[in-house]
């Protein structure tokens, strides 16, 4: 039979009062006394009972402290749980909490002594090494203009796994995109690695960039440099008109303004222009017809292109 | 290392009233981690010594606070934080301590006075 709560032996409710208890004890008293009772060793055990039972229930500070569970029925401190050991011993890692809050860590702490942590990885005893996943690295080749005007390329990370970059515009020869959480997954619960992507641009047939600027040659034929004209032109943004003025001539450069790579730097948009230099192209050097005008033409002109080249060299005498 | 009969037997005689229901829904909230195999059969559970401590604490909370499950979810997450803390410290504490002394030294002299 289980023991007897001090309450049952007395025969009161948890909450009885001081003076219930004390009739109660009275009257259990009288009845099981030795005295009374004489050769009966139930009766004189059942009083031992009562006794210690009222001896502890009419002490009201020890009634409190059995109340709590900190002493037992005979009076005896009752073994108790203490959680703290527990929580600071070996198994206690179990309920550190995780997620949501991470302020306990003591990378946070490291990161107060300025960097001194060293490794990213946290080492915890009886948990284990955690170690945030491996950066895998990546090289991506892209067009000319998706460099300038930015956009989406494909990416194979694997043979089935494929990731759309996004390619801000702008963006230069040899520049390194991270992308965070898509590299090696963590390790012990750490946080997956980066995917470190190399961007590498192909050449383009006809533009150059020189900072946000794109340069281009543009050939125009003879007929059009000196009497001028409006001829299509590439830019980025598919091909627009530009007007070559009257007079014109190989190496003039005109600039098609705003045509160059478009960005936002730290909230400012800035863009830049595209610049055209021309290239005249005879084509037509064998006609009989133009050959026959510039004989006359040349002789009421004369140039030399080239007389500037000489005026260092001989002192300007090649002219002669 | 207990079973669950065992565990309920224990806290049987005190007035926290533990029943095999509200045991289960302790460990359901997480409060209660016993070792189970992935199993959710509470037979197959086994509480070790934090266990049964982490038991007795919570019993005591619900008794002597009169905490009902809300708060009790917000206490053991704030005592979580606490021992979590308390446990950093100790590594921390025990690192400083494995150094030279002029170095302990150098520490203790550079602590702020606490409440600085």
């Amino acid at each position: 039979m289980a023991t007897q709560t001090p309450y049952e032996v007395l025969g009161v409710k948890k909450d009885a009062s001081a003076d219930d208890i004390r009739k109660a004890y009275r009257n259990l008293a009288k009845q099981f006394h030795p005295d009374l009772n004489p050769g009966k060793p139930a009766a004189e055990a059942r009083f031992k009972d009562i006794s210690s039972a009222y001896d502890l229930l009419s002490d009201p500070e020890k009634r409190a402290r059995y109340d709590r569970g900190e002493i037992d029925e005979s009076g005896a401190e009752r073994p108790r749980y203490s959680y703290r050991p527990h929580a600071e011993g070996a198994q206690g890692w179990k309920y550190q909490p995780e997620g949501e809050f991470d302020a306990g860590d003591l990378d946070d702490l490291f990161a107060m002594f300025g960097r001194g942590g060293g490794a990213r990885g946290t080492g915890r005893p009886g948990e284990g090494l955690q170690m945030p996943g491996a950066d895998r690295h990546f090289s991506l080749t892209i067009d000319f203009v998706t460099a300038a005007t930015g956009g989406k390329q494909r990416l194979a990370l694997s043979p089935e796994e494929w990731l759309d970059v996004t390619i801000p515009p702008g963006i230069e020869e040899g520049q390194v995109l991270r992308l965070k959480g898509k590299g090696g997954p963590g390790f012990g619960g750490g946080p997956p690695g980066d995917a470190l992507i190399e961007i590498h641009i192909e050449p383009h047939p006809w533009f150059r960039r020189e900072g946000d600027d794109i340069h281009m040659e543009l050939p125009v034929s003879l007929a059009e440099a000196v009497l001028g004209a409006r001829v299509p032109v590439a830019s980025l943004t598919g091909p627009v008109t530009m007007t070559i003025p009257k007079g014109s001539d190989t190496g003039t450069q005109l600039r098609l303004r705003g045509k160059g790579i478009h960005r936002k730097r730290r909230g400012a948009e800035t863009t830049g222009d595209q610049y055209v230099t021309l290239k005249v192209v005879i084509g037509a050097s064998g006609d009989p017809e133009l050959a026959k005008f510039l004989e006359d033409w040349a002789k009421k002109h004369p140039t030399d292109p080239r007389r500037d080249m000489f005026v260092s060299t001989t002192g300007g005498a090649a002219a002669a | 290392m207990i079973a669950i009969d065992e565990l309920l037997r224990r806290f049987a005689g005190l007035d926290g009233e533990l029943d095999r229901a509200e045991l289960s829904r302790w460990v359901e909230n997480h409060w209660i981690l016993p070792e189970s195999d992935g199993e959710r059969e509470s037979e197959r559970w086994v509480f070790h010594e934090v266990d049964i401590a982490r038991v007795e604490l919570i019993l005591h909370v619900k008794r002597e606070y009169a905490v009902d499950d809300e708060s009790m979810a917000l206490v053991l997450g704030l005592l979580d934080q606490v021992y979590s803390l308390r446990r950093q410290m100790r590594r921390l504490c025990s690192a400083l301590e494995s150094q030279p002394p002029e170095i302990r030294d150098a520490i203790r002299k550079a602590l702020p006075p606490a409440g600085k």
